[in-house]
């Protein structure tokens, strides 16, 4: 991998789906009403990179963007 | 059955509840996405149906000119006297509806419920599995949602027949008859004040425990009303939604030995499998009315007609999922729409997702083996959910 890799789940898109969470349980975090936010500060180990492109490809409200710096 | 008369055009006069649509609706929906994406039906009083992902999306993201306040398209539209929150909820009174429910259907929440669903799974079995055949609709799929939620709720497994009439009822003969679906609504209404009327004077722990518990936006307690609608949601949305999503997966596996010798074999492909049987047989079409005029890819909407909000015919969109008419239990890409978008996506989602993973995990593991009975018949219900209702196989 070329930079540092970062996600953001957008909270005003996101409605609690889950599928991020269940495809990269390292990433996400779920609020009490099960509606997710990164883990941390968003940075993505290199080896969870796969997992989190799974993860932005799979949420249906488009609320997961990667940056790569 | 349908109580309509047959259709012979399919774009200018739809109707979801005509036998051909029941028993195959792929190639339809197929034919009006290559006409116009929101055709249109006289019938139901007026209805558009929307069966492309794009159309479908905008129309989910759009509480301005769409209200959900009707959400079943029926041959009647009475005054509504029993909304069900937050499922019939508009903005603004939709978020604080919804975040009661929230909680006891989390991820985590589910993991707790699993156990007791992976016991009901076997005990099912256990009551078919030497016969060498059953009805996987009858004796297996509809029981597990029916007993799940009723353990979530506190109510007793054994009232199972009761919820799948009243569902009957409401959902499928109800559309055509507004007197059954009212009977049906105020059964449910008695059956489950009796249950509130018990938990007041004796406490326990479960979910109709905590919407009598629960407070509204003004701090004070919920209506009657709202609780006995909530309960009736839970009731009516938690159980042939899931019994459909189970009974469809398990109908693909018995016709598809390749799909199925692959799942026993590789069975860390589980949740792609799911979630690509949600995507091509999405049990759930809600509906919309339309409050006021707008224009849905380039299709003008006019208020006065309801929007059958196919997420089913979104699913086998082309221009969002490759080979969309192909089932691929490792497509690895699926955003798909089974469950809804926007606010109204389905609070029960988890605990449908842990339902039909733990059903075909423990009927895989004890039936690996199991195919289509050629001399049965293969039903399918009717109208809002889609899901086989007579499902007879041959196992071993």
């Amino acid at each position: 991998m070329q930079g540092k890799v970062r996600l953001h789940v957008d909270p005003s898109k996101c409605q609690g789906h889950s599928r991020c969470k269940s495809l990269a349980p390292e990433l996400f975090d779920l609020d009490e009403y099960g509606n997710a936010r990164e883990a941390g500060d968003g940075t993505v180990p290199d080896d969870l990179v796969d997992k989190a492109y799974l993860a932005k490809s799979n949420c249906p409200e488009l609320a997961i963007d990667i940056t790569e710096d | 059955m349908s109580h309509n008369p047959p259709v012979t055009d399919w774009v200018n006069d739809f109707d979801h509840t005509d036998q051909q649509w029941t028993d195959n609706p792929f190639p339809i929906w197929d034919e009006l996405r290559t006409t116009c994406p929101v055709v249109h039906t006289d019938r139901f009083l007026g209805v558009y149906l929307p069966t492309t992902y794009e159309a479908v999306k905008q129309i989910a993201y759009d509480t301005e000119h769409f209200s959900s306040r009707r959400v079943v398209v029926r041959n009647a539209r009475p005054e509504i006297t029993m909304p069900s929150p937050p499922i019939t909820s508009d903005p603004p009174h939709h978020k604080p509806a919804k975040q009661l429910l929230l909680p006891p259907f989390t991820p985590d929440a589910m993991k707790k419920l699993e156990p007791r669903v992976r016991e009901i799974c076997n005990e099912l079995i256990d009551d078919f599995i030497a016969d060498g055949a059953c009805d996987a609709a009858a004796q297996y799929s509809k029981h597990i949602p029916v007993r799940a939620i009723a353990h979530m709720l506190g109510i007793p497994e054994a009232d199972g027949h009761l919820f799948v009439r009243w569902i009957h009822e409401i959902l499928e003969l109800g559309v055509h008859d507004d007197a059954i679906l009212m009977k049906a609504a105020h059964e449910m209404n008695d059956y489950f004040s009796a249950h509130i009327a018990e938990r007041r004077s004796h406490p326990r722990e479960d979910l109709i425990m905590d919407l009598i518990r629960a407070k509204g936006p003004d701090g004070q307690p919920l209506s009657d009303m709202h609780v006995l609608g909530s309960l009736r949601l839970l009731l009516i949305a938690g159980i042939d939604t899931t019994w459909s999503g189970i009974g469809s997966s398990i109908w693909h596996l018995a016709k598809t030995p390749a799909d199925r010798k692959r799942l026993v074999a590789e069975p860390e492909l589980m949740p792609f499998a799911i979630e690509e049987f949600l995507r091509a047989y999405s049990p759930v079409t809600m509906a919309r009315e339309v409050m006021k005029e707008t224009v849905i890819s380039g299709c003008p909407v006019k208020p006065g007609n309801m929007v059958l909000l196919s997420f089913p015919a979104a699913n086998r969109d082309p221009t969002m999922f490759s080979d969309a008419d192909k089932v691929i239990i490792d497509r690895k890409e699926n955003r798909h729409a089974a469950f809804g978008l926007g606010i109204h996506r389905c609070v029960g989602s988890n605990l449908a997702r842990m339902e039909m993973t733990v059903a075909l995990e423990e009927w895989l593991k004890r039936i690996p083996e199991f195919s289509l009975d050629p001399a049965g018949e293969v039903t399918w219900s009717e109208g809002t959910v889609r899901g086989p209702r007579q499902l007879p196989l041959r196992l071993g």
